[in-house]
């Protein structure tokens, strides 16, 4: 199997597609339309790449793990996407996105942040391109990721709060697409997982590709030309597990994504509509929208993108839940024993490797450090102290 | 037997009136269906019944605030329908909600459910053209109506395959936004109204932005007539009773009439 191009009505399998209200349809088909020219197009790419290394600072390291190997009994890899500029995987889509929004003549970004690592990645980039730059977020994770808030201002950024519903990044997503609908002549809609509807899900993967094609080089390379036996990622939206899954899909490489145990879509296994897409997603007996519950924000979400869904389906991928304490565990592990304090989303990837340690056993992992905890500090504080 | 949405309003276009189709939010109060009747015998021509869903993207906070309250009141889709079903509204009525309230139920036991409560449209804002098939059909099969949008956006070719497709009558965005009342008409309220009245001869009516009945006068000069939702929703959350929206809704009728 392989990871490729949805259908032209942006189906994986049985799941994605374009469910927006018409005034967004005619945007979504320019979109579409927009990044194939431009995924095609050498001179864009060279853009964006020349952009990756030389302002986010790819590629990243990947980092064997001596001592978190000892003390699990398998061998850890980590892709450190926490070491990108802004501080997490975040910002390879969005350069891909700032760009291709100047290429189509679009004055203004707006986005949804969940743990704030995809609003700051896009007020970084709207600085970078002198856009205007609008970001909602949910009055919860206003709260609990204060420092992310005044990140984005810094940037020039209006944080907008999201007051509806249960005020995480649901309800960010819900107030970003009604600001969209009421600007979309001008404005760009910058999701930021891959998620929403076609062509986002593919797009938002293909810009986070690159996580997967570095790892499978450098795992080459430190593997005598072999794959790792897993390959685990945590999953909100998805996106950092789809760029890395997208590397390994078509060999025999275990790929898993580390869900919330409060918020876990494919664990559930509902097909559901909403944000656009048709996937699993978390609801009651009526097709409501459940509130997910998790300790990190940016995983705070009752949807998955469609892709996942698909894998899920297929069989392809694992998705497994890991609970609120054995993230907070996983997190002092790593700081501990490798000196590297991870954000409490890919805090989860780590979670789920140490509680399957004995499953693990004497096997190579690949882990995608999605981002770092220095966000989390404040947080940590009062769940430690 | 009450008959279509389409066949209700053709019959106020054939007769030189302008359409009316306020919209009610299912299980806000207790006495929403109270509320629909006095709507109802005020002048409407049809009527949407909203079904609350958890995240209304295509609504404003009048509309949000009227989901929320019905929905920890208990309202689910089926004690809705269950309530239309013996409402003697004696004018059609058409269900507004989104995808996933249809699909989690099934697009065809959705449809069903619509028709033995005696529902003969549906609206669904997050289902555009492209991804209407497995609806429609569903749909056609138990007899309902399904209204589609056009929106200010939709380049001129979209607008025939829309209007193609749609049924009862075509809803004209009248702005790009989500629902609630503005201060002024939105220059493309009567503009995309222009553009679909050149494309088609089902009923159009405009809706969202419409809230004064001077506002439904200067679109109804060009389009077949208007839908009314947040304008009638804020009456029902402030808490007037079915008096005191029918009275607006009484507004909109005569200044209509007058036009
Ligand atoms: C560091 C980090 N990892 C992961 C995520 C979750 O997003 P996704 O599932 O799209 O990778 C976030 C979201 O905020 C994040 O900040």
């Amino acid at each position: 199997m392989t990871m490729t191009e949805p259908t032209a009505e942006g189906r994986f399998g049985d799941f994605g597609g374009m469910f927006v209200p018409e005034t967004l349809v005619p945007a979504c088909q320019e979109l579409d339309r927009a990044f194939r020219e431009a995924w095609a197009d050498p001179s864009f790419r060279a853009e964006l790449d020349h952009l990756l290394t030389t302002y986010a600072g790819r590629p990243s390291p990947l980092t064997e793990c001596q001592n978190l190997s000892e003390a699990l009994g398998c061998r850890i890899l980590l892709k450190r996407e926490d070491l990108n500029h802004t501080g997490s995987h975040k910002i390879n889509n969005v350069l891909g996105q700032a760009l291709l929004a100047k290429r189509m003549g679009k004055t203004r970004l707006v986005a949804e942040t969940g743990a704030g690592q995809h609003g700051v990645a896009t007020a970084t980039a709207a600085a970078l391109f002198g856009m205007d730059c609008i970001v909602y977020m949910g009055t919860v994770d206003i709260e609990r990721q204060k420092l992310n808030v005044f990140r984005m201002q810094l940037l020039g950024a209006e944080v907008r709060p999201a007051e509806s519903g249960s005020q995480t990044l649901k309800d960010a997503v819900n107030e970003a697409m009604r600001h969209w609908v009421s600007v979309v002549e001008s404005t760009h809609y910058c999701l930021g997982s891959v998620m929403g509807p076609h062509p986002y899900p593919w797009m938002v993967r293909e810009f986070h590709r690159v996580i997967g094609d570095e790892s499978r080089q450098q795992c080459a390379e430190l593997l005598d030309g072999g794959v790792p036996d897993v390959v685990v990622a945590c999953v909100g939206g998805g996106s950092n597990a789809a760029g890395i899954f997208a590397g390994f899909a078509d060999t025999d490489a275990l790929l898993v994504g580390a869900e919330p145990a409060g918020g876990a879509a494919v664990g559930r296994a509902v097909p559901g509509i909403v944000h656009g897409s048709r996937s699993y997603l978390m609801q009651d007996e009526w097709g409501q929208v459940l509130e997910a519950e998790s300790i990190s924000a940016g995983l705070d979400y009752p949807g998955i993108g469609p892709e996942h869904a698909h894998l899920a389906a297929t069989g392809r991928a694992r998705y497994e839940p890991v609970t609120d304490a054995e993230v907070v565990e996983a997190f002092q592990l790593l700081a501990r024993t490798e000196g590297i304090i991870p954000a409490l989303e890919s805090a989860h990837a780590i979670a789920w490797v140490s509680k399957c340690r004995d499953e693990l056993r004497g096997k190579t992992v690949l882990i995608n450090l999605s981002g770092r905890g220095d966000k989390d500090v404040n947080q940590m504080m009062d769940e430690l102290g | 037997m009450i008959g279509s949405v389409e066949q209700a309003l053709r019959a106020r276009r054939d007769a030189g009136g302008s359409c009316l189709v306020p919209y009610v939010t299912g299980g806000l109060g207790d006495d929403w269906l109270d509320t629909a009747r006095a709507v109802a015998a005020a002048g409407a021509d049809a009527i949407e019944i909203g079904i609350p869903f958890s995240d209304p993207v295509m609504d404003g906070p009048t509309i949000q605030a009227a989901n929320d309250r019905a929905l920890a009141a208990g309202a689910t889709p089926q004690s809705i329908l269950d309530q239309l079903r013996d409402a003697d509204l004696g004018i059609p009525a058409a269900v507004m909600t989104y995808g996933n309230i249809a699909y989690h139920m099934g697009w065809e036991r959705f449809a069903q459910s619509l028709a033995a409560a005696g529902v003969a449209g549906c609206i669904l804002p997050d289902v555009p053209l492209e991804e209407t098939g497995p609806w429609t059909e569903a749909a056609d099969a138990a007899g309902i109506e399904t209204i589609l949008l056009a929106a200010p956006t939709a380049p001129d070719s979209r607008l025939p395959r829309i209007v193609e497709r749609s049924r009862g009558f075509v809803y004209g965005v009248g702005l790009l936004g989500i629902t609630g009342v503005r201060e002024a008409l939105a220059a493309s309220a009567v503009e995309i109204a222009g553009r679909l009245k050149t494309v088609t001869d089902l009923p159009v009516l405009v809706g969202v932005g419409i809230g004064t009945p001077a506002q439904a006068v200067e679109v109804s000069k060009v389009a077949d007539g208007v839908v009314v939702g947040s304008a009638v929703v804020q009456r029902m959350l402030d808490g007037a009773g079915p008096e005191g929206v029918a009275e607006l809704v009484a507004e909109f009728r005569q200044a209509l009439d007058a036009k």
